[in-house]
């Protein structure tokens, strides 16, 4: 889990996340879409491939890269329990603010 | 504004950030944040929780102070300072709990945006680091799944009989 973090936490790996949700994809194609050098976007793929977030595989002369989906889930089953504990709060937060809707609406009759 | 939907992210490594809208004005919201006798509806964590104690002293260096209980008796508190305060739109104040089991003080701000009489609260908690941040959502976690437990066990009687 602290892998996949921490290799989520550096903002071009993000972005090569985000690159790879829609498919699977040629570094080349990757170091052009992302303006950076072709070492820096093999560094990065490195620290991913390492975190168990892609996989490679070689097609001909190119090296294609792909998401595994296994610890981004792991990540969304961590987030998602944390959302249920305040979505939990704030439901309870939609029935107070409605009991203190109403009570305006009587006082605010009363005063006419 | 979009309907009732918790939105809960990460953003760099020391952020969690969450977004809700609300059916209500914003001065109501702030109000159910700010005013410890309703706070202590609503602000209460996994099913079972309740806070006994909520103090809440709404000027700039003022403190507040929340504790929780448990059905089983088991109690966590939390506290800290308040550092900025324009109501009803933005609130920032420092959070420790007593027993924290991550390094550092978090800062929270709250931002309140009224459109139509909704008003889309932004909570964001700011963590001293990235450990400290992923030790709060694993913690969150595991109350989950304790949580979840809890009504397991609540209704095995009930299957059994």
């Amino acid at each position: 889990m602290m892998t996949t973090f921490r290799a989520l936490a550096e903002p071009n790996r993000f972005q090569i996340v985000e690159l790879l949700r829609d498919g699977p994809r040629p570094v080349g194609d990757m170091v052009h879409r992302l303006r950076l050098r072709q070492p820096q976007v093999s560094k990065h793929l490195r620290v991913l491939s390492e975190a168990g977030l892609v996989d490679v595989r070689v097609d001909a002369q190119r090296r294609i890269y792909a998401l595994r989906p296994a610890p981004l889930r792991e990540l969304e089953v961590w987030l998602e329990t944390y959302r249920r504990i305040w979505e939990g709060n704030y439901q309870r937060l939609d029935a107070l603010l409605d009991e203190m809707k109403a009570k305006e609406k009587k006082r605010g009759r009363k005063k006419r | 504004m979009s309907e009732k939907t918790l939105e809960l992210t990460t953003r760099g490594d020391r952020e969690i950030v969450m977004t809700r809208v609300f059916d209500a004005p914003r001065r109501l919201v702030f109000d159910a944040s700010t005013n410890p006798e309703l706070v202590k509806q609503w602000l209460l964590g996994p099913p079972g929780w309740t806070m006994p104690v909520c103090e809440i002293d709404l000027r700039v260096g003022g403190a507040y102070r929340y504790v929780w209980r448990a059905a089983d008796g088991q109690k966590m508190g939390m506290g800290g300072v308040y550092r900025e305060i324009q109501a009803p739109e933005r609130l920032v104040a420092t959070e420790r709990f007593d027993e924290a089991w991550y390094p550092g003080e978090a800062v929270g701000t709250v931002v309140l945006v009224e459109q139509g009489g909704k008003t889309k609260l932004t909570q964001t908690i700011l963590y001293e680091s990235r450990a400290a941040r992923d030790a709060v959502l694993k913690t969150g976690m595991e109350r989950g799944v304790a949580a979840s437990y809890d009504r397991l066990a609540e209704l095995l009687p009930s299957l059994v009989a």
